[in-house]
């Protein structure tokens, strides 16, 4: 199998305790080794479903509601400043 | 007076009307009070009642409960999830809304499996739920706290959610009825979203009857989710006839494996008998599909949850691990913040996702998807309705399936079809095991054919009165 679970969490954006590697590792090893039984269907002429709707596009009317969704979203960020979201500093200076 | 805590949601309602719900909240927060520190049911218990001048809708002020993983203006809700931990929505879910409008009052948010992860919601991050039946052992998940509260009379009647079975299979361990309607047919907006092509909201509820009530409530089409289905919404409450004469229900013999618990099996077995003598035909169907289910679920849902997860990062609600840089924070935001199980499903899904592996993997996934579909499609052309188990085992001790996941997801087998193929399905009681715990069997029926499902569910309900009996907890 050629799960490396560095590469993964990585692409994932998480960092991984290094008690829990091991386990996790293993873990989806096993789990890929199982759902590798689906190689034996034939499904050359079969599509994919991605969703189980027969509903093509759907739009709806453009229209101005109010909202104080945002209001209460920056109320309740983890920081803030104004009307923006603060974080950390992105880009460092070398 | 009888207890108040043991009525239906359906005798609540005609109490209230007469007497107020006041009685009907005090009992209840008395009785949860009591009760949670030993099930562990609830997160939160504070009662959000509608505004007296208010006119009460057709719930007339009841007590009804939620998962939560349903988003309330301006309460707490977190998935239960260290990452969520005191976060605050900003806005109503669809269903909130709509049982805000019927006059229910918002009585508790229930414990789940951490972002619905789980069929026995020990992965919650703020302790497992126990089930009212045996407190070692498991309510199901990741509805868990819902299907315990119903079942432990500490609620009238709660909302859950299901992506794989959800809601059905801690039903049938908790020995209480769960539905899973048609995808599409309740508006998902406001429900932290899991796996995004099947998760749908539906009730959880003491009688077939009560979750009919629920589920002319909640159901509709609703412009903020896309995925909403413009159906029209029938009675659910004029299904319930006990009349199946002539109704065709379907055994897969796939859903009677090796590996069943035989009483499980003994008890659904006799289910069809009953249907047989109140007129129904019992026919044998096929469903080839079956055995791959688990496979495609832990392929689509998990890339679908990675995909929905990739948004806690700490930056705009939650929790946020303070670092050096941007970078560090969402690592170690979400190091911190998921779980063993949130973290097993990101890292399954992004790897499914990933370049190199899309095709063999998740396209694959998809494709067999189809098929399992296909082979619903084909069934419902014989049959009306699909008799099997909910769940292969009834409820396990606590721990007994943690550290094997496999085994945890295979406890999914009977309940993860309907959701790979969009259709209806629900689990009502349907006996007890020689050591007394509930077994629930589940009807599965056509694309917005909830209504013959509530028929068929209402007739074996009344014939054999199974619901009436309730754990002892006093």
């Amino acid at each position: 199998m050629e799960f490396k679970i560095e590469r993964v969490a990585e692409l994932a954006r998480l960092n991984l305790k290094p008690e829990e590697k091991q386990k996790l590792e293993k873990d989806l090893g096993a789990i890929l080794d199982y759902v590798k039984n689906l190689e034996k269907i034939d499904t050359s002429k079969v599509e994919p479903t991605s969703h189980v709707l027969n509903m093509e596009n759907v739009f709806r009317p453009d229209e101005v509601k109010t909202s104080d969704a945002a209001d209460k979203a920056l109320e309740h960020a983890p920081q803030a400043d104004g009307r923006f979201f603060k974080v950390p500093k992105i880009v460092h200076r070398d | 007076m009888t207890d108040l805590c043991s009525l239906t949601l359906k005798e609540a309602i005609t109490f209230a009307q007469k007497d107020g719900a006041k009685p009907l909240l005090d009992a209840f927060s008395k009785r949860a009070a009591v009760l949670n520190p030993k099930i562990n049911a609830f997160l939160r218990f504070d009662p959000l009642s509608i505004k007296k001048s208010e006119i009460p809708g057709p719930l007339c002020g009841v007590p009804v409960s939620m998962k939560d993983n349903i988003c309330i203006d301006g309460r707490e809700v977190t998935c239960a999830s260290r990452v969520l931990a005191s976060h605050v929505p900003p806005y109503d879910a669809t269903v909130i809304e709509k049982l805000k409008t019927s006059g229910a009052t918002l009585f508790s948010q229930c414990n789940m499996d951490e972002f619905a992860f789980g069929s026995s919601c020990e992965t919650s991050a703020f302790g497992p739920c126990r089930n009212p039946w045996d407190l070692e052992r498991v309510p199901g998940g990741s509805s868990g706290g819902s299907a315990a509260s119903v079942s432990a009379d500490m609620t009238l009647a709660a909302l859950g959610s299901d992506t794989g079975g959800s809601i059905r299979q801690p039903a049938a361990l908790c020995g209480v009825v769960g539905v899973k309607p048609t995808y599409g047919r309740v508006s998902r907006y406001g429900l932290i979203a899991f796996g995004s092509s099947f998760d749908q909201i539906g009730p959880i509820t003491k009688t077939v009857e009560d979750a009919a009530i629920l589920m002319n409530i909640i159901s509709g089409h609703d412009p903020k989710d896309s995925t909403s289905a413009p159906e029209k919404v029938p009675d659910f409450t004029q299904a319930l006839k006990r009349d199946v004469k002539g109704l065709r229900i379907g055994l897969p013999k796939e859903y009677f494996i090796e590996g069943i618990d035989p009483e499980i099996e003994k008890s659904v077995r006799q289910a069809a008998e009953i249907y047989k003598k109140l007129g129904a035909e019992i026919k044998t169907i096929t469903l080839p599909h079956t055995e791959h289910s688990v496979a495609v679920y832990y392929i689509v849902a998990v890339a679908e949850a990675s995909s929905n997860l990739g948004r806690f990062d700490g930056v705009e609600y939650g929790l946020r691990v303070p670092s050096k840089d941007l970078r560090d924070m969402y690592f170690e935001t979400r190091n911190q913040g998921f779980g063993q199980e949130a973290k097993r499903r990101i890292l399954l899904g992004t790897f499914v996702l990933s370049a190199g592996y899309y095709e063999a993997y998740y396209l694959k996934g998809q494709k067999v998807r189809t098929l399992i579909r296909q082979d619903f499609e084909k069934a419902f052309k014989d049959v009306d309705v699909i008799l099997s188990p909910t769940s292969p085992t009834p409820a396990f001790k606590i721990g007994e399936k943690t550290a094997d996941p496999i085994a945890m997801y295979l406890s999914d087998i009977f309940t993860i079809p309907a959701n790979l193929a969009g259709i209806p399905a629900m689990s009502l009681p349907c006996g007890f095991t020689g050591g007394g715990l509930p077994v629930g069997m589940q009807l599965m029926a056509r694309p917005f054919d909830e209504s013959t499902m509530f028929r068929a569910a209402y007739a074996f309900e009344q014939e054999t009165g199974i619901y009436k009996k309730k754990p002892k907890l006093d």
